[in-house]
C-alpha cells in the first residue's frame, strides 16, 4: 500500500488520515456485536415464509385453512391482507421503486414472478411449527412458461409477465404487451460518419451473469407491535429510514407509528437497501399480537433477494492510428428480474464518462425475466457498462498495439471536460490513477507463460443526499457522535476521526453511536458511497457548532466577548485583549459547563446535490492453465482517487473487497437455472464466491486529488473498486489464452472452449 | 417429541440443555444459550460463521447436532479473550482492520485460533487454505491474512 498525492489541500490534519482502531471493533471481535438475528423478545414467535415452486404461475386459489389448525400456529398472512396500492415513483437512495412492484414482491398478488417468491407467511411458536404450517397451505396454480433469458423476454411470442403495463422512456417503444419495462436511448455527434473515418474499428457483444451481493449475514427482522397501531421494527438494513418508509408505503401506514432500529449489519453492498421481511413481520405480529423473528436461510437470500441484473451488451468503438476514440455505440439489456427497474439508466450514464468520446449513441432496455427481482449491488449497472466498454478498449490497445494504459490516458477525461451524461467535470483524478498504475512496480512485473496482464478502468457518481448529526459534549470532555447510517464497513471510525479533528481531542475520547428512527435526525442511506462524505459533512458541521457553544462559553467564563476568543488545536485560545488568559482545554469548560448555560450540543444537517465521482483503476495478472482451463490470480492492483482518506486502513479495504466480488463475478459466479426456472445453485456450495486460498494480496494505491465539493477533499470509494474488475479479468484471461473472451464468468469450460476454438 | 437432555462444557463452564435430536448444536448455542457471537450464514457447512472447537478440531457447529456435544468441549468466540484483555488475534485483526462488516469475524478468530494452536508458523498459503472454509465477503481476505501471520508471529513471541 502507498499514497500518492495529487497536488491540493493544504490543511494539515492531525487525525485525518490516521488508522485508529475501530470504535466497534471490540465487540465485533469478541462476539458482542448485536447482528438482526442476534435479538430474542419475550414472548417472541417465529415466522417463515412459503414460496413459490413455479418460475412463472398465476395463484389461482390459496387456502390456509389447514395450516392455521396446525400446532403452535398464531397468525398466516398472504397478500389478501396487505392492502391495495396504486403505483407510482417513490425515492429511495440511488433507486426509483414502484411502491405498488415493492409490495408484491414481498408478497405476491395474483401471480408468482420467479421460483422462491412469497406467497403466504406464518408466525408460530417455534420455527419448525411454522415451516410445517407453510407445508400445510395449498395453493392452486396455473403453471405458465417462464421467460428465463433475455433472448427469451425479447422472443415475439415471448409469454408476458406483465399484461397490460406498457414500456416507458424514450421512443420508440414497444406497441402492446411487452417484457421491455423501459427504453432510454441519447446520441451525440453523427456517430455514422464518424465510424466512417475511423482507421480500427472493434465491436461485439459482452455478457454477464447475474450476480448475488453475497453478504454473510442473511436477511433478518424482530418486530412489536402494540395496540395503539405502533410498529417497532429492528433490522439488519443500509437504512432504518428507508425501512420506515417502505414500510409506511407497503402498508399504507401512518409513518408516525413507525420506529426502525437498525441491527449491526453483516453486509450488504447495496442488497440491503431495500426490503422484504419487515412488513410480513408487522403484520404477523398485528395479528398474532406478540413479537415476531424473521430470518431468511440462505437459500431464500439466493432465491429471493438482490441480486444484480446479468447483461448483454454490444458495444462497438472506433479509433484513429494515433488512439483518439471518435465513436461509441452500445445497445445495452438488462435483466430486472420479476419487476421493472434495473440499473441499466445508471450504466448508461456511467458507459462513456471516463472518455471524451466526440460522437456516441446507446440504447438501453430493462427487461423483466422470471428471476429475483434485483436489488442495488455495489456501484450497480455500471461494472456491467464497464465490462463491454473497457474490454473494447483493450481489443483496440491489442489492434494498433500500444500500451493500454496509454491507450486510456490519450482518451481520459480531466478537469474541465464535459462529461457523457452532462456536468462538467470538476477537480477528478484519473489521469493520477492511470499514471500511478503504468508506475506500479506490478505493471513491469515479468510474465510467463500461460500468463496474462489485464488493465481495465472504471468511474462511479457517487452520492451525496441527505444526513444529520449530532455532537455532544460530556462533562469530562469527552464527546459523542450520533448518526443514522448502519456501519458496514468501519463508518463509526471516520466519524470520531473527523469530530477529534475538528475539537482537537484524541480519537479516543469520541464515541461514535448509530441512533434508530426516533433517536436521531434523518439519514439516507449507507449506500452510494456516501457516508464518510456526506454524514461526515454533517458531522464537521456539527462539530463546529459545537466550538461555537465552547468559544462563548470560554468568553463567559472570561468575562470577554466571543469575538475575542478563538478555538485552537483543542483549546480557547483568548485573542485582542483576552490573550491574558490561560488556554482553557475542551476539559476545562466541559467542567464548568453546569455555570456557564448548561450542556454542549450541537446538530447539523447536509443535503449535498453532488459527491465528486470517483475513478479507479486496475491491474490483473493471471495464468490460465491450458489443460483445465482453470485461472489463477497471480498479483492484482488496485489504483482509485479516495480524494482524502479519512481512514486509510477503511479505503483500502473497500478497494480490496470491491476487487475480490469483481474478481469472482468475473470468474466464478453465476445464477444457474434448470429448464423449469429454478435457481439451481442456492448455496455457497455451487454459487462459488472468491475463497481465502482463491485469492493473492490486493495491492492498492490510495490517491488523493482533492474532492472540492468536501472540506478535506474526501470522495466516496465504496462502490468504484467493483466497476473494473469484470473488464480488468476478462483482458488478463484473453491476453494469457490469446483469444477474446466475450462472455463471464469465464468458468474452465468457457475458457477451455475458447482455447478450442483458437485451435481451430 | 421427547427432549434429550446433554452436559457439556462451552468455554472452561459446564452446561445441561435440553435439545430435539435433530436440532444443531449452532441453534442451541444461539438460541437456548443465548451464545449470539457464533454466527449463522448458511447451515449447510459452507461459510464458516458458525466455527466452533469441539475437543480442539475446528467444526461448523450448524452441522453438528446438539445431542452430539455430550461430554465434550465446545469451544466458541466468546471464549477466546480472557480476564487480561483480548486474545492476540483478536487484538491483530483490530489493528490489521481485518473486519469490515464483522459477521465473519468470529468465526475467523475461533478457525485462526484452531489453526495456530495446530501450526504456530504458518505460511501465507497454509493460512489461506485453513481458513478457505471461512467466507468473509467484505474484505477480499488481504487484511485477514495479514492479521493471522502477524498475530502468530507474536504468539511466537516475535514482531513481525
Ligand atoms: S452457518 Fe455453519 S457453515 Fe455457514
Ligand atoms: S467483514 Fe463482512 S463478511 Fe467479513
Amino acid at each position: 500500500m502507498s499514497n500518492q498525492n495529487g497536488s491540493g489541500s493544504d490543511r494539515k490534519f492531525k487525525v485525518v488520515g490516521t488508522r485508529p482502531i475501530r470504535h466497534d471493533g471490540l465487540d465485533k471481535v469478541t462476539g458482542r456485536a448485536n447482528y438482526g438475528a442476534d435479538l430474542a423478545l419475550p414472548g417472541m414467535l417465529q415466522g417463515a415464509i412459503l414460496r413459490s415452486p413455479h418460475a412463472h404461475a398465476r395463484i389461482k386459489k390459496l387456502d390456509v385453512s389447514k395450516a392455521l389448525a396446525m400446532p403452535g400456529v398464531k397468525a398466516i398472512v398472504t397478500s389478501a391482507d396487505f392492502p391495495e396500492i396504486g403505483s407510482g415513483g417513490m425515492a429511495a437512495g440511488e433507486s426509483h421503486i414502484d411502491p405498488k412492484d415493492l409490495q408484491a414482491n414481498i408478497m405476491a398478488r395474483g401471480k408468482v414472478l420467479y421460483h422462491g417468491h412469497a406467497v403466504a407467511a406464518v408466525a408460530a411458536s417455534t420455527i419448525e411449527q411454522a415451516r410445517e404450517a407453510c407445508k400445510m397451505i395449498t395453493v392452486d396454480y396455473e403453471v405458465l412458461k417462464p421467460v428465463m433469458t433475455l433472448a427469451q423476454a425479447l422472443a415475439k411470442d415471448a409469454p408476458i409477465l406483465h399484461e397490460g403495463r406498457k414500456a416507458v422512456g424514450v421512443p420508440p417503444l414497444p406497441e402492446g404487451d411487452t417484457n421491455i419495462m423501459m427504453r432510454l436511448a441519447n446520441a451525440k455527434g453523427d456517430v455514422d460518419a464518424a465510424f466512417k473515418g475511423a482507421d480500427v474499428v472493434v465491436e461485439g457483444w459482452y455478457e454477464a451473469s447475474m450476480a448475488h451481493q453475497g453478504y454473510i449475514e442473511p436477511h433478518a427482522t424482530v418486530v412489536t407491535t402494540r395496540e395503539n397501531g405502533q410498529a417497532e421494527i429492528w433490522c439488519s438494513t443500509q437504512g432504518p429510514f428507508a425501512v420506515k418508509s417502505m414500510v409506511a408505503v407497503t402498508l399504507q401506514m401512518d409513518p408516525n407509528l413507525i420506529r426502525v432500529t437498525p441491527s449491526e449489519i453483516g453486509g450488504g453492498f447495496g442488497g440491503k437497501t431495500t426490503i422484504y421481511l419487515e412488513p410480513v413481520a408487522v403484520l404477523l405480529s398485528r395479528k398474532a399480537r406478540r413479537p415476531v423473528k424473521m430470518v431468511m436461510s440462505r437459500e431464500e437470500v439466493f432465491r429471493a433477494t438482490g441480486p444484480t441484473s446479468g447483461t448483454r451488451i454490444w458495444a462497438k468503438l472506433g479509433v484513429k492510428k494515433d488512439g483518439s476514440f471518435v465513436a461509441a455505440d452500445t445497445r445495452m439489456e438488462f435483466e430486472a428480474g420479476g419487476f421493472a427497474g434495473s440499473p441499466m439508466g445508471a450504466a448508461s450514464m456511467t458507459l462513456y464518462a471516463a472518455y471524451n468520446i466526440p460522437n456516441f449513441r446507446f440504447e438501453g432496455l430493462d427487461i423483466v425475466v422470471n428471476r429475483p427481482k434485483v436489488a442495488a449491488y455495489r456501484a450497480p449497472g455500471a461494472p456491467n457498462a464497464a465490462y463491454a466498454l473497457e474490454t473494447a478498449i483493450d481489443e483496440l490497445a491489442q489492434k494498433l498495439a500500444i500500451d493500454p494504459i496509454d491507450l486510456r490516458l490519450k482518451n481520459a477525461v480531466k478537469e474541465g471536460d464535459v462529461a457523457s451524461y452532462g456536468p462538467k467535470y470538476d477537480r477528478i483524478g484519473f489521469i493520477e490513477c492511470l499514471q500511478a498504475a503504468k508506475n506500479h512496480p506490478q505493471y513491469k512485473a515479468p510474465l510467463g507463460k500461460n500468463q496474462g496482464r489485464g488493465v481495465g478502468a472504471g468511474f462511479w457518481f457517487n452520492v451525496g443526499l441527505q444526513s444529520s448529526a449530532t455532537v455532544s459534549i460530556n462533562d469530562d470532555g469527552s464527546a459523542v457522535v450520533r448518526t443514522g447510517n448502519p456501519d458496514i464497513g468501519g463508518s463509526r471510525a471516520s466519524m470520531a476521526i473527523t469530530v477529534a479533528e475538528e475539537l482537537g481531542i484524541p480519537v479516543e475520547r469520541v464515541r461514535p453511536l448509530v441512533g434508530d428512527t426516533d433517536t436521531v435526525g434523518y439519514c439516507d442511506l449507507t449506500g452510494g458511497s456516501r457516508v464518510t462524505y456526506a454524514t461526515g459533512m454533517a458531522v464537521i458541521e456539527a462539530s463546529k457548532n459545537v466550538i461555537e457553544h465552547l468559544r462563548a462559553r470560554a468568553a463567559t467564563i472570561w468575562g470577554c466577548e466571543v469575538d475575542a476568543v478563538e478555538w485552537r488545536d483543542g483549546q480557547a485560545v483568548g485573542t485582542n485583549g483576552a490573550s491574558n488568559n490561560k488556554p482553557l482545554s475542551l476539559a476545562d469548560i466541559a467542567k464548568q459547563m453546569a455555570h456557564t448555560g448548561g450542556p454542549i450540543i450541537a446538530s447539523a444537517s447536509v443535503n449535498p446535490p453532488a459527491a465528486g465521482p470517483g475513478f479507479g483503476v486496475h491491474l490483473c495478472d493471471i495464468e490460465v492453465d491450458p489443460e483445465t482451463g482453470r485461472s489463477t490470480v497471480l498479483r492484482y492492483l488496485v489504483v482509485q482517487d479516495a480524494g482524502k482518506a479519512v481512514h486509510p486502513s477503511y479505503v483500502e479495504g473497500q478497494f480490496q473487497g470491491g476487487a475480490a466480488q469483481g474478481i469472482g463475478w468475473a470468474l466464478w459466479e453465476e445464477y444457474l437455472f434448470d429448464k423449469d426456472g429454478k435457481m439451481e445453485n442456492p448455496g455457497f456450495l455451487d454459487y462459488r464466491m472468491p475463497v481465502a486460498s482463491d485469492l493473492p494480496m490486493i495491492d492498492t494505491v490510495v490517491v488523493e486529488v482533492p474532492n472540492p465539493l468536501h472540506p478535506y477533499g474526501v470522495r466516496g470509494v465504496g462502490e468504484t473498486p467493483i466497476v473494473p474488475p469484470l473488464a480488468t479479468v476478462g483482458n488478463a484471461v484473453s491476453r494469457a489464452i490469446g483469444v477474446r473472451m466475450h462472455q463471464l464468468p469465464m468458468t474452465p469450460p468457457r475458457v477451455l472452449d475458447a482455447i478450442e476454438t483458437k485451435k481451430g | 417429541m421427547a427432549k434429550i437432555q446433554v452436559q457439556t462444557t462451552i468455554n472452561g463452564e459446564t452446561f445441561d440443555y435440553l435439545c430435539d435430536g435433530q436440532q444443531s448444536l449452532l441453534s442451541v448455542l444461539r438460541d437456548e444459550l443465548g451464545l449470539t457471537g457464533t454466527k449463522e450464514g448458511c447451515s449447510t457447512g459452507d461459510c464458516g460463521a458458525c466455527s466452533i472447537t469441539l475437543d480442539g478440531q475446528l467444526v461448523p457447529s450448524c452441522l453438528v447436532l446438539a445431542a452430539e456435544a455430550q461430554g465434550r468441549e465446545i469451544g466458541t468466540v466468546e471464549g477466546v479473550s480472557s480476564a487480561t484483555g483480548l486474545h492476540p488475534i483478536q487484538q491483530k485483526f483490530l489493528e490489521h482492520a481485518a473486519l469490515q462488516c464483522g459477521v465473519c469475524t468470529p468465526g475467523l478468530i475461533v478457525a485462526t485460533r484452531a489453526l495456530l494452536l495446530k501450526n504456530p508458523n504458518p505460511t501465507e498459503a497454509e493460512a489461506r487454505y485453513y481458513l478457505a472454509g471461512n467466507l468473509c465477503r467484505c474484505t477480499g481476505y488481504d487484511k485477514i491474512i495479514k492479521a493471522v501471520l502477524d498475530a502468530a508471529a507474536s504468539m511466537r513471541g516475535e514482531s513481525a
